[in-house]
């Protein structure tokens, strides 16, 4: 009988009486950028396929990809790969119990979003 | 009278059902991309428009190729065990196990035919 006495713990508050913070919008979008990263690794895979299959299966997969429709979603998740990697390194730098001052990890957040934008920005020029 | 410590009756019951191996595995693939992402950026991005004898002249070359494919498996890799994460949190029950099976399967099936694309366009 190992649930006899669960215990009266308490439940975590929930999402709808919290205010949006920094903090949680940040948490959150690292995990949708990270799991939506998927389509855009999905289409790479496909695109490198049709590249070693032929070039009319290429022209087909690259078309899609650098169609403006392609070219959106490639765009998007370029920010999301920048944005997951700079969250990334906030993780990294956490796990060692550092910067988790509330003050610090917002100065961090904004870190992150910038930083993305700033990124994604310089890729597309550059590239 | 019972028997079962607390600790007894908790282990196993957690979302993530054993220890730091997760956790473990998530920071050395995160540290591997850390290095890739951006090389992969820089020698993928350039070759999104061009035509099919550039992209096959540009990955047969290895750096560009190792590259390509390092950042498919460790990538896919990370998100397996990420998106286990995540479906731990959201999926419950047998849907739960399924989910996992099926993300599981996806990325490797991923990883193989990013692999041997990169491998039949370099060699």
């Amino acid at each position: 009988m190992a649930d006899v006495n669960r215990g009266n713990r308490p439940l975590s508050p929930h999402l709808t009486i919290y205010r949006p913070q920094l903090t949680s919008m940040t948490s959150i979008l690292t995990r949708i950028t990270g799991n939506a990263l998927l389509v855009a690794a999905l289409l790479t895979v496909w695109w490198f396929l049709a590249a070693a299959t032929s070039p009319e299966y290429f022209a087909v997969a690259d078309g899609l990809i650098t169609s403006w429709f392609g070219d959106l979603v490639m765009f998007l998740s370029l920010w999301a790969l920048w944005y997951h990697t700079l969250s990334g390194c906030r993780h990294l730098i956490w796990d060692n119990a550092m910067m988790l001052e509330i003050e610090t990890v917002e100065k961090l957040g904004w870190a992150v979003i910038i930083g993305s934008v700033v990124l994604t920005v310089i890729t597309v020029v550059v590239i | 009278m019972r028997y079962l410590t607390d600790r007894k009756r908790a282990v196993g019951l957690g979302s993530a059902k054993s220890g730091v191996h997760h956790f473990w595995a998530m920071k050395v693939s995160s540290v591997a991309l850390l290095m890739l992402v951006p090389l992969f950026i820089c020698t993928f991005g350039s070759m999104l428009g061009a035509s099919h004898a550039e992209v096959i002249a540009h990955f047969s070359r290895p750096f560009p190729a190792i590259v390509a494919g390092l950042t498919i498996i460790v990538g896919f890799k990370h998100f397996n065990d990420g998106a286990q994460v995540l479906i731990e949190d959201y999926v419950h029950g047998l849907a739960q196990k399924i989910t996992l099976i099926l993300v599981t399967c996806l990325s490797y099936a991923a990883m193989a035919t990013g692999v041997f694309a990169i491998a039949k366009i370099a060699l």
